[in-house]
């Protein structure tokens, strides 16, 4: 069939932010299916906790500590998470390094808080279902942590090498928007395994 | 890349013609060669194999149920043992569901969609590619442990306790709960795929509403898969980890329950048949059209349907498990839900019938197939209505009476639009015409075949015959009506064959198709048959819902993309105007390896925890290859 051109869109960026850019979109779909997964996670703890007589089963609740140092730490993450987005906005490398890097060893902190919050939970997977359940959880949301930190850290490395091109930015601020899912996914989960079990 | 060398890079509006038809098959095409085949990112090669893939899997589930049918043909019959048949209906069961139902409908859209929006490739290609390897080893790995005797033999659904440790010490259900995290992470890529490439990449012009409808179908299908489908994965993870490292979520001396299982099964199992069906009824809707000659009645009517439809699938799981004794308003509550969603797919059937009252029908096969679907799924509404009531439910659960139910719903529901749509697209991805004297052969064996195979399982339900039983006692009175059943599924079977000679033949010598040779008017028929690498030469733009019925002197295109790399073309949400010319991704091996990696990861992990840390490295490093950029052009932006 003859065609006829009725607009010209060679003008375009050849990246964009948020949601004019495909990647954005595919982080929203995964964010949307893997809230889905603590969504269900979290109704399999209230299904047990329903059905069961006692809750905790035969342990003492977790530990408050670890998991309140962490609810502590991502929060004020936010912070130089915002930071690094609007760098990346910017375009400006030099702070968009710097934000990475810091982004980084936060991840880390939160890994090694992590580890004490395992071993705080004063249970164990295979003490009873209530212990399973609690490890099931931390475990889902260690996976995001670790596999985000692993995302923040290759892309600190790349924004040190020459493939630091412009669209990499686009990258950085879809990194920054994950992370924030990791931080708000942990909030209820806080909630639901330091605290329901001290009701 | 500076200003000046951008402004140099060459694009499509200087170029014309054969000049830039070839150039842009040069920069889409897969590289050839073996490695090439390995490295695919074509939205195309991918959705063909997934499509010829999930067939092969139709082919060994069918084999299983015609062995399962010359077994059930008599009384006492020793032609299967008990533990076979068990391994065999399971396997059935999971292959049906897991590696051709789901696979083969995002099969097609994996092949569609982008080309219906008007785009080059699916969004997120090498995801593709991963998504393709997984469903592959996934199936292979099924099959293999079947061949090997470790097939699953719990029922498809895999209940506890029967599926513990205690009653079944062996690694089948292990198998049968890593299969399944194979094929959902295969999905579930997918589905984020199709959203994205629906969203974002349709061609400029087509806005919400122009959506042809099996995208919608699909759109709202992948919704349903990122819903429902972690369900299935929090539920196979606790089950191996139940049986793997003494978990006690199932094990009610420790707290754990076994309904958890039935309700986080559930959660997915009843959104799964939607999953299925959603785009049997996109695909009815796009044959309709076309064979109707006119546009179907009441497109809001249907977008609203598939929606209320997806939204009620997720209201409804319960009704499976009315017999486990539930409180009384839980079942009145998921009775009346359950018949509620007679309500929107009621709604879609009156469009369809209005469209082909108020068309000039051609009755060629693709148009048989549909309306083989709307007799056919009918009839399984209804009886799905009769078991959405507690009473009867209670009375023929776990009889053939479900067995009949559902395979009109699923049979009926997704497989004849299904081979419908073979026959309507073939062409399109072949190139060549399928034999219309054997295509009503097709239907007519198919249509007969199944209706004899499966209607007197309503009755045999009835007068008593439970599922999963392997054999039966002669003064029963059951032999007349299985050995009729019988007959029926081997001329059900006979069907396929057909079409695979029909499919053969065609393929050598078939008559050439051409670019649209239905007279169709989605986006799909506006290039040529089979598709070139590019899909289109320019981005069409979309001004009617039916574009090629609109424009039929010349297509109105935008120019301005790059000939010197994958370029595509996204556009905004609603409006679906233009923002942003985004790279493609070239082809690559990583996808296969790091699908290599997490195949070794899911298969050690059901034989020692370890394999999670062990497993672990080879995956990041193949992560890191995939997104490290390799100093292609697209990545020096």
């Amino acid at each position: 069939m003859r065609q006829t051109i009725v607009r010209n869109v060679g003008d375009l960026p050849t990246y964009g932010y948020g949601p004019r850019s495909g990647p954005w979109w595919g982080a929203m779909g995964f964010m949307a299916l893997e809230g889905m997964g603590f969504a269900l996670a979290i109704g399999a703890y209230l299904y047990l906790y329903a059905v069961n007589p006692n809750w905790p089963i035969g342990a003492p609740p977790p530990d408050l500590w670890p998991g309140t140092a962490e609810v502590i730490v991502y929060l004020l993450s936010i912070i130089p998470n915002e930071m690094t987005n609007r760098a990346a906005h910017r375009q400006d490398l030099a702070r968009v390094r710097t934000g990475l890097i810091v982004m980084s060893l936060i991840g880390i902190a939160l890994l090694v808080l992590r580890g004490f919050e395992f071993a705080h939970l004063n249970t164990r997977w295979d003490n009873s279902a209530y212990g399973s359940i609690v490890w099931l959880i931390l475990g889902l949301h260690t996976t995001h942590l670790v596999t985000d930190l692993g995302d923040t850290v290759v892309l600190t490395v790349l924004m040190f090498t020459r493939h630091a091109k412009p669209r990499k930015f686009s990258d950085v601020t879809d990194n920054v928007f994950y992370w924030n899912f990791v931080v708000l996914a942990w909030l209820p989960l806080y909630a639901l395994l330091d605290w329901v079990p001290r009701l | 890349m500076s200003m000046v060398a951008e402004q140099r890079e060459l694009r499509d509006d200087s170029l014309n013609g054969l000049q830039l038809s070839t150039r842009m098959d040069s920069i889409w095409r897969t590289p050839s060669g073996f490695s090439g085949a390995l490295m695919s990112v074509d939205h195309k090669v991918v959705g063909r194999r997934y499509i010829v893939t999930a067939f092969a899997f139709l082919l060994l589930g069918g084999i299983l149920a015609v062995l399962m049918r010359v077994q059930l043909a008599k009384p006492e019959s020793t032609f299967l043992s008990a533990d076979k048949y068990n391994q065999i209906f399971t396997m059935h069961g999971s292959t049906m569901m897991f590696l051709f139902a789901v696979p083969v409908m995002e099969a097609f859209a994996v092949y569609l969609v982008p080309l219906m929006v008007g785009t080059r490739n699916i969004a997120f290609p090498r995801l593709n590619a991963f998504s393709y390897w997984m469903f592959l080893f996934g199936g292979c790995f099924l099959w293999l442990s079947f061949a090997l005797n470790v097939g699953p033999d719990v029922g498809w659904f895999a209940y506890v306790p029967l599926s513990s440790l205690q009653y079944t010490p062996t690694k089948r259900p292990d198998v049968w709960a890593q299969m399944i995290t194979f094929t959902e992470v295969a999905a579930l890529a997918v589905s984020v795929e199709i959203v994205v490439t629906v969203f974002k990449q349709r061609a400029p012009g087509m806005t919400l509403d122009r959506i042809p409808l099996f995208v919608w179908a699909m759109l709202v299908t992948s919704f349903l898969v990122m819903f429902a489908m972690p369900s299935i994965m929090v539920a196979s993870t606790s089950l191996i980890l139940d049986r793997l490292v003494n978990t006690r979520f199932y094990d009610s001396s420790s707290g754990g329950h076994p309904l958890l299982w039935q309700h986080l099964f559930w959660f997915f199992g009843h959104p799964e048949v939607y999953i299925i069906f959603i785009p049997g009824t996109g695909m009815v809707s796009a044959i309709l059209a076309t064979f109707a000659r006119r546009p179907v009645v009441g497109y809001p009517v249907v977008i609203l349907s598939l929606i209320a439809t997806g939204f009620l699938s997720f209201g409804l799981w319960v009704h499976h498990m009315f017999v486990t004794g539930l409180p009384q308003l839980g079942a009145g509550l998921f009775t009346a839900s359950s018949m509620l969603i007679a309500v929107p797919s009621g709604l879609q059937i009156f469009c369809w019938l209005a469209t082909l009252w108020d068309g000039r029908p051609v009755y060629r096969t693709p148009l048989l197939f549909v309306i083989g679907f709307i007799l056919i799924f009918v009839m399984g509404g209804l009886s799905g209505v009769m078991v959405a009531s507690v009473p009867i439910d209670t009375q023929v659960h776990d009889t053939y009476f479900v067995v009949a139910h559902f395979h009109y719903v699923l049979i009926g529901g997704a497989v004849f639009p299904l081979i419908g749509a073979v026959y309507y697209w073939f062409p399109k991805i072949s190139g060549r015409m399928l034999s219309e004297r054997l295509g009503r052969w097709n239907f007519w064996l198919a249509f007969v075949g199944f209706n004899v195979a499966f209607f007197p399982m309503h009755i045999l339900g009835l007068i008593g015959m439970p599922r999963r039983v392997y054999t039966y006692t002669a003064d029963m009175d059951w032999a007349h009506l299985n050995l009729l059943s019988s007959g029926g599924a081997l001329i059900f079977a006979l069907s396929f064959a057909l079409l695979l000679v029909n499919v053969i033949q065609s393929l050598r010598s078939g008559t050439l198709a051409g670019d649209n040779p239905w007279d169709a008017s989605t986006l799909e028929w506006a290039t040529s048959s089979p598709p070139p690498p590019q899909n289109f030469d320019r981005i069409p733009v979309v001004k009617h819902r039916d574009p090629l019925w609109f424009d039929t002197e010349s297509m109105p295109v935008v120019a301005g993309l790059s000939v010197e790399r994958r370029e595509v073309l996204l556009t905004s949400l609603a409006e679906a105007e233009p923002q942003v010319r985004e790279a493609s991704p070239e082809p690559s091996i990583w996808p296969l390896l790091t699908a290599i990696a997490t195949t070794v990861f899911f298969i050690g992990s059901i034989f020692t925890p370890w394999a999670v840390l062990w497993g672990t490295p080879p995956m990041a490093v193949a992560l890191i290859g995939w997104f490290w950029p390799a100093g292609h052009k697209e990545d020096e932006e």
